[in-house]
């Protein structure tokens, strides 16, 4: 039993955290895009990415399950039910989670901080970064309710990947098989182990923000 | 050749034009400092400056050359800018001063060595690793300008750099940072809204108004011969009277004040509308007998109609004919028994009455002073 559940809890952070950097890497420019520039149709894309941070995962499941699915756009590529296609999953919950929060850090910034690091000298892509730096422990935040959200999420990922034993079993889909089963122990256990996960990742990420502060 | 000129440059935000400068030149070398209220472009006009703003219209040399846009980064390299607040970084105070030398690939040693140099120079040599949160709002400053100044610009940019700071470190800072930018010859634009430190610390003044440069000259100039009733009104003029002239013989000029004739220095024709303005401590009073022994030639006989006084200085209002101001001596006026009623002599130089052509018809409401 014990393998077991070392391997449903590595495979829960192993996604998550695949998901999440993928998410950052692909969220953190987009919000920073969005928080600098003024475009028309930017508040389209604002009011859209804000939506998306509020997205119901079962619907998010169902949509990533029918471009997965043999019969749809992605077929080909064979992910349902696997690991990959979980990731996929928790990409779409956490992206716009990320970008949202990246967007709001950016411009919460002093407007003429992008000034001031302009007239030092500081070429676009250097602006950007120093941007990025500044606004840091707002990134910390992103990256904590991002993989709060997708650690914690069962319904996309039993839609997409099946949560089959030693393949796509992952905490949040193991807990609600051992509760249908009625081995509660076990429930209950991973339940804690789930908590736990939560409460560490959160306390890590307080340290790193009040220390940026002091 | 100028190191930047502005040629009628104009900036606008939503349809209204904020920034309009027929012309301006700034030599190499030269402290010129812009002043004018809230609002009347020195913000955009630095940004225009600084080669970040892209004006709707006319050209911006750098060396002679015409800018194109967006400025290359090279060029904006060679400006740095501070601002009112010290809008510095996270990190350490060093950390804060080796930004410009970082984002222009200095290596490191280097960077080390003219950061040290550069905090030695600001008097903050002992904050070097303090961080930049945990610093007074005059240690900030001084890291804010050592930070614009490590990399060495050519043209260096002020936006109210003391304006946020107590009175006694704003004359401290004012005084090692004309030092510093004089011992380093450097370039400088300097934008305050206070017109006594504009005058206490440049080469060349710009008063600028409603998104205009309304007179550009040395301080003397400015504060001697404003260029309009603006002007006149900022530096503190205090008496600006319309007239026309009646009489002219040399130079020498005869203004009918509707109620009082001045004399004056002008080469203005017989028959223009001119405002005449006149300093208020250019003005002379007294009591009893008369000014016989003065050189002045303008001498007349009024009677006091107000009288403040605020701090070393009395403002005295005397009607004859006109209403004119005279500044005296907090113990002058106690002296001369001055209150409203007194019947007092004034006199004024020939020289101290500046005209300004007044082709407009500007002053007929007058100028507060």
């Amino acid at each position: 039993m014990l393998p077991d559940l070392v391997e449903v809890i590595g495979l829960s952070l192993a996604v998550s955290g695949v998901a999440i950097v993928i998410s950052m890497v692909l969220g953190v420019p987009v919000g920073i895009f969005l928080g600098l520039n003024r475009f028309p149709g930017r508040q389209l894309l604002v009011t859209l990415v804000n939506t998306g941070m509020g997205l119901p995962p079962v619907v998010v499941g169902l949509v990533v399950f029918l471009v997965l699915a043999r019969s749809g756009p992605l077929g080909g590529l064979d992910l349902l039910y696997t690991p990959s296609a979980m990731v996929v999953a928790q990409v779409v919950i956490a992206w716009p989670l990320v970008v949202g929060v990246t967007l709001a850090a950016v411009q919460g910034l002093d407007e003429r901080l992008r000034l001031q690091i302009l007239s030092l000298g500081a070429s676009r892509v250097q602006l950007y970064w120093k941007l990025v730096q500044e606004a840091r422990l707002s990134l910390v935040a992103a990256l904590a309710a991002g993989f709060g959200s997708i650690i914690s999420e069962v319904g996309a990922v039993m839609m997409v990947g099946g949560n089959i034993k030693g393949q796509t079993r992952v905490m949040t889909t193991a807990i609600v098989l051992e509760t249908r089963q009625g081995n509660f122990r076990l429930a209950v256990a991973l339940g804690v182990v789930l908590l736990l996960v939560a409460l560490g990742i959160n306390w890590l990420f307080t340290r790193v923000q009040q220390r940026g502060r002091a | 050749m100028s190191l930047l000129a502005l040629e009628r440059v104009a900036v606008e935000a939503g349809g209204r034009a904020i920034l309009d400068v027929e012309h301006l030149q700034v030599q190499p070398g030269v402290l010129l400092a812009v002043v004018g209220p809230t609002g009347a472009g020195k913000s955009t006009l630095l940004r225009v400056a600084h080669l970040l703003e892209r004006p709707v219209r006319g050209t911006v040399r750098w060396h002679g050359e015409v800018v194109a846009w967006p400025a290359p980064l090279a060029t904006r390299r060679c400006i740095a800018m501070a601002f009112q607040d010290p809008l510095l970084f996270a990190g350490t105070v060093a950390d804060n001063v080796a930004f410009g030398l970082e984002v222009r690939g200095t290596r490191r040693a280097a960077a080390g060595a003219r950061v040290a140099e550069l905090l030695e120079l600001l008097g903050i040599a002992h904050l070097a690793g303090r961080r930049a949160a945990t610093l007074s709002g005059g240690e900030a400053q001084r890291a804010a300008l050592a930070r614009a100044l490590a990399s060495g610009p050519e043209l260096l940019l002020l936006d109210e750099p003391l304006a946020s700071l107590d009175a006694p470190v704003r004359e401290r800072l004012r005084g090692e940072l004309v030092a510093i930018v004089r011992g380093q010859r450097l370039t400088c634009i300097w934008v305050t809204h206070d017109q006594e430190e504009a005058f206490a610390v440049a080469d060349r003044v710009a008063v600028m108004d409603a998104g205009r440069i309304a007179q550009c000259g040395t301080p003397e100039e400015v504060f001697f011969r404003p260029a309009t009733p603006f002007v006149a009104g900022f530096v503190g003029t205090g008496n600006v009277l319309p007239g026309r002239i009646a009489a002219s013989d040399g130079g020498l000029v005869t203004v009918d004040l509707v109620g009082l004739r001045l004399q004056a220095v002008s080469e203005l024709p017989v028959g223009d509308r001119v405002l005449a303005c006149i300093r208020p401590e250019e003005v002379t009073l007294g009591r009893d007998g008369g000014p016989d022994h003065l050189s002045a030639r303008n001498r007349m006989n009024g009677r006091v109609t107000a009288v403040v006084t605020r701090g070393a200085t009395t403002r005295v209002e005397v009607a004859c004919g006109v209403r004119l101001q005279a500044l005296v001596t907090r113990r002058s006026a106690a002296e001369l028994g001055l209150e409203a009623g007194v019947a007092v002599w004034l006199s004024v130089k020939a020289t101290a009455v500046h005209l300004l052509a007044d082709a407009e018809g500007n002053g007929r409401a007058g100028v507060e002073a």
